[in-house]
């Protein structure tokens, strides 16, 4: 097993009087494309923020590559190579496309060959650079938001339910987006409660159930097992063939 | 070239750059188009409100900051100027000394607020400023034996900028160049060269930064942008600012006092002057600070005048009383902020763009929105 890039262990998280995140442990293989399954509520989002820093660890600690970033803010955790990617088609509406697109390179600059492959993974950014991200359609606010985790080479990519609300002809053009990420080699943590999308990437699954760890193990190990599916997710397989 | 002095920021209305390239000629102009102190005193007075109110535009349009102690930063701008030239004497070093000096304070002043108090949640930020801005008003009109308390400083300017200065010993186009045209002249260039700095800094990264704070902040800080050290800056850019426009009048006005500087109704009328201009476009406080400096400088004449129509009818001959002109003030506003919420750049913009986007739309049916649409809900 390739060695872990992010690791939490017994990490809680409390929002206000609440106990949201009961000390979550799991890792994240460098190179490695791993899913957080779970139903709504279960701490998923919540484990997302705290890896970033915008929600603190009340306990536990959180290792990226090899050093603790569990205190550290935000701004530096992202400085050191953790892109995140937000629900809800987080992009900045006033800014144009190209300015969304710049803010989120760090140099400031973005690298055309980089463009180029980004373009090829979602066109529409392509006819709309100039304009501004707001008068995008949801799913190509949604291709905004990834193509800027992606406008430079990060070592983690954090990304929040991105097939949330889309069409299925968009969520298939996310699936192909993905893979061609997973083949560029990047790592990446995907929150996703599509099954089929979560199958169709995953190499690693992490599943959570009221804000703690209820399985670890190999995507393939869980898509073959729809007893294991049914018990942990309340999935029928026929439903999302 | 224009493009490079707008900073790529165009105005993006047919309307709006005629109204601006309107200004821009009479302000340009205003010395050799009017006769008479007052024209001159309301375009001076617009050119300081255009940077004051621009300023404070890339604080609450820009960056999302609500503040009310962006007349403190005017005053010590002012106080900066009047405190070196009285005490100092009317000479250039003195000037310079106090605008240095002014710079300083309001440039650390607002760092000091910014990095305390900007982690706070939106509405206790503006409460901080406006009890230091309050303390600030009380200790100007206290501390009367440096700044004059509530009877402001008088001075005299250096002789480049008195009246009596004969610039030409000929008059140009019938209008004799005197200090005071000298004046409005340096007024006209500082804020007009601070306003297309400030439209510099909104459209540089920096600024792309800001308007990413004030729609997200968390947003902003997960791609490595810490707030907290942005939002001071731009604070103190514009304070810096403000200064500015703050040295401005006091050098217009040869007098400088709270109620000039620092009170809160000049606070409010900054905040009129960019709501009805238009939040978060500089060219938002060009119009509102024209628009409401003409309307407060000849308002009272006009509802002079028409009182005097309506003498004979009771009711209307009171409504229509020069005393009254603030109500009618606040009418206007009520009717603006009703008419255009997105004040009236925004609305302006809007319609120009709307009306492109139609003509396009008809050229060529490729439009935003039409592909990777969102899933209709049920």
């Amino acid at each position: 097993m390739p060695d872990p890039l992010l690791t939490l262990q017994g990490v809680h998280t409390h929002i206000g009087h609440y106990h949201i995140l009961q000390g979550v442990d799991f890792e994240v293989p460098r190179g490695s494309f791993t899913v957080l399954l779970g139903r709504n509520g279960a701490g998923k989002t919540t484990t997302l923020r705290t890896i970033m820093g915008l929600w603190k660890a009340s306990r536990g600690n959180i290792r990226f590559a090899g050093e603790d970033v569990t205190s550290r803010a935000t701004p530096d955790i992202a400085a050191s190579g953790i892109a995140y990617v937000p629900e809800n088609m987080s992009v900045f509406s006033g800014l144009t496309v190209q300015e969304n697109l710049i803010l989120a390179a760090r140099t400031g600059k973005i690298d055309a060959v980089r463009l180029e492959w980004i373009f090829s993974l979602f066109p529409a950014l392509q006819r709309f650079f100039g304009l501004a991200a707001g008068t995008l359609s949801g799913g190509q606010k949604q291709m905004l938001a990834i193509a800027r985790a992606l406008i430079e080479p990060r070592d983690l990519i954090l990304v929040d339910e991105p097939t949330k609300g889309l069409a299925p002809a968009i969520v298939g053009n996310m699936i192909r987006a993905f893979r061609e990420v997973k083949n560029a080699g990047a790592t990446v943590l995907l929150v996703e409660q599509n099954f089929m999308a979560a199958r169709m990437l995953g190499d690693a699954v992490v599943v959570m159930d009221d804000g703690r760890i209820v399985h670890r193990g190999a995507m393939a190990e869980l898509a073959a097992d729809s007893a294991l599916q049914q018990r942990l997710l309340g999935l029928h397989m026929e439903a999302h063939q | 070239m224009f493009g490079r002095v707008l900073s790529g920021d165009y105005p993006r209305s047919p309307i709006l750059t005629g109204a601006l390239l309107l200004i821009l000629f009479v302000l340009a102009f205003a010395p050799f188009l009017f006769t008479g102190a007052q024209p001159l005193n309301v375009a001076a007075k617009i050119c300081v409100f255009i940077l004051l109110v621009a300023s404070y535009d890339l604080l609450l349009g820009y960056t999302g900051i609500v503040s009310f102690a962006h007349t403190m930063f005017f005053g010590i701008g002012g106080y900066g100027a009047a405190i070196a030239l009285s005490r100092l004497g009317p000479s250039w070093a003195a000037l310079a000394l106090g605008i240095v000096a002014a710079i300083a304070v309001a440039g650390t002043l607002a760092l000091l607020i910014g990095l305390f108090s900007l982690r706070v949640r939106a509405i206790f930020f503006a409460m901080i400023t406006l009890a230091v801005a309050t303390a600030f008003l009380v200790l100007a009109s206290q501390l009367s034996g440096f700044t004059g308390g509530e009877d402001g400083l008088n001075y005299t300017v250096p002789e480049l900028l008195r009246p009596s200065f004969r610039l030409f010993a000929e008059p140009i186009f019938g209008t004799i160049v005197n200090g005071r045209i000298v004046t409005y002249y340096i007024v006209f260039f500082i804020a007009l060269a601070g306003f297309l700095l400030l439209l510099r800094v909104v459209n540089s990264p920096f600024g792309s930064v800001l308007q990413a704070i004030r729609e997200n902040e968390f947003r902003a800080e997960a791609l490595g942008y810490p707030v907290v050290v942005y939002r001071s800056f731009a604070s103190v850019v514009s304070a810096v600012m403000a200064a500015l426009a703050g040295i401005l009048l006091a050098l217009w006005l040869r007098y400088t006092g709270p109620d000039t500087t620092l009170s809160f109704a000049i606070m409010i009328d900054v905040l009129l002057m960019v709501v009805i201009g238009g939040m978060g476009t500089l060219y938002g406080a060009v119009i509102g600070a024209t628009l409401m400096t003409i309307a407060e400088s000849y308002l009272p004449a006009i509802m002079g005048s028409l009182g005097k129509v309506g003498a004979g009818i009771p009711f209307l001959s009171t409504l229509l009383s020069a005393d009254r002109w603030l109500l009618w003030l606040g009418i206007l506003f009520i009717l603006s902020v009703y008419f255009f919420p997105t004040g009236i750049v925004g609305k302006l913009r809007a319609h120009w763009q709307n009306k492109r986007h139609g003509t396009a739309q008809r050229q060529d049916s490729s439009t935003p929105g039409d592909s990777g649409n969102t899933r209709p809900s049920n």
